[in-house]
């Protein structure tokens, strides 16, 4: 698990759009250095899913090219209250997850 | 001492001038003469283009025009579409013509987006035209281009 930080408004009306930030702390390593391309192994995250009530909202795929430490913003449709489940997995299969609950009165 | 005082200005002026000399070359070579597109760039226009035709139009892509840092550009990409079940924006694509690897990172989106909305931080290797492509749910693509002079280049660890 590696710190992260998500910004989820703590309630919206159903239909609202709403914005969704988040960024966690990683290298990113690309594995080029000023050797050459694949000096050293590559560890970034290259997988980013979201999913709201349990279903997938968002996903990335990132590349070398993603700075380090991964920032992403998106939107999301409010539709009920539930939680906002964010999950990177990086080349060595570190897993991080963390979520937030939207409420929707 | 009058004259001292212009020819004190004369040489501020013609430092000032040297000083600002390289900045207005580097901007005009930012424009036409910059390096063409990497041929990894254009393999992979051509792989994610399919045969299909990438029309330049619904695309915004908000780029600093200046990028202090290549280690970490924020970018934002918005596209018109009206995010429904039958027509939204399936991926967003982010291409680099100058990068070691030319795609920098994929966006899926569902209609629960509500908007086609993304943004994020990129690594550029130099000054260089930055693609976003959006893949619509009917197969179709539309990109828009934007560039960013670079000043400290980014892609190598520990550059």
């Amino acid at each position: 698990m590696r710190p992260a930080r998500i910004v989820v408004p703590e309630t919206a009306k159903v239909g609202e759009i709403v914005e969704i930030k988040a960024l966690i702390q990683h290298p990113m390593v690309t594995g080029h250095t000023a050797a050459g391309a694949n000096t050293e192994p590559r560890d970034i995250i290259h997988t980013l899913t979201v999913t709201y009530d349990g279903a997938e909202i968002f996903r990335a795929d990132f590349m070398p090219g993603i700075a380090a430490n991964p920032y992403v913003a998106f939107t999301t449709v409010a539709t009920v209250t539930g939680d906002i489940v964010f999950t990177w997995t990086d080349d060595k299969s570190e897993v991080t997850t963390a979520a937030r609950t939207l409420r929707v009165p | 001492m009058t004259l001292v005082r212009v020819d004190r200005r004369q040489a501020l002026a013609t430092l000032a001038a040297s000083l600002l000399a390289p900045v207005t070359v580097r901007a005009a070579e930012s424009d036409p003469s910059m390096k063409p597109p990497s041929a990894l760039y254009l393999q992979a226009r051509t792989v994610l283009a399919n045969g299909r035709e990438i029309r330049t139009a619904r695309v915004t892509l908000d780029l600093p025009r200046l990028a202090e840092n290549g280690n970490s550009v924020t970018l934002k990409i918005d596209v018109a579409s009206p995010m429904t079940a039958a027509d939204h924006v399936r991926t967003i694509h982010i291409l680099s013509e100058q990068n070691p690897i030319a795609t920098i990172g994929r966006f899926h989106l569902t209609p629960r987006a509500g908007r086609a909305f993304v943004s994020t931080s990129v690594r550029l290797a130099t000054t260089q035209n930055v693609h976003a492509i959006a893949e619509m749910s009917d197969g179709s693509l539309w990109e828009a281009q934007a560039e960013s002079v670079v000043l400290i280049a980014a892609c190598i660890d520990g550059g």
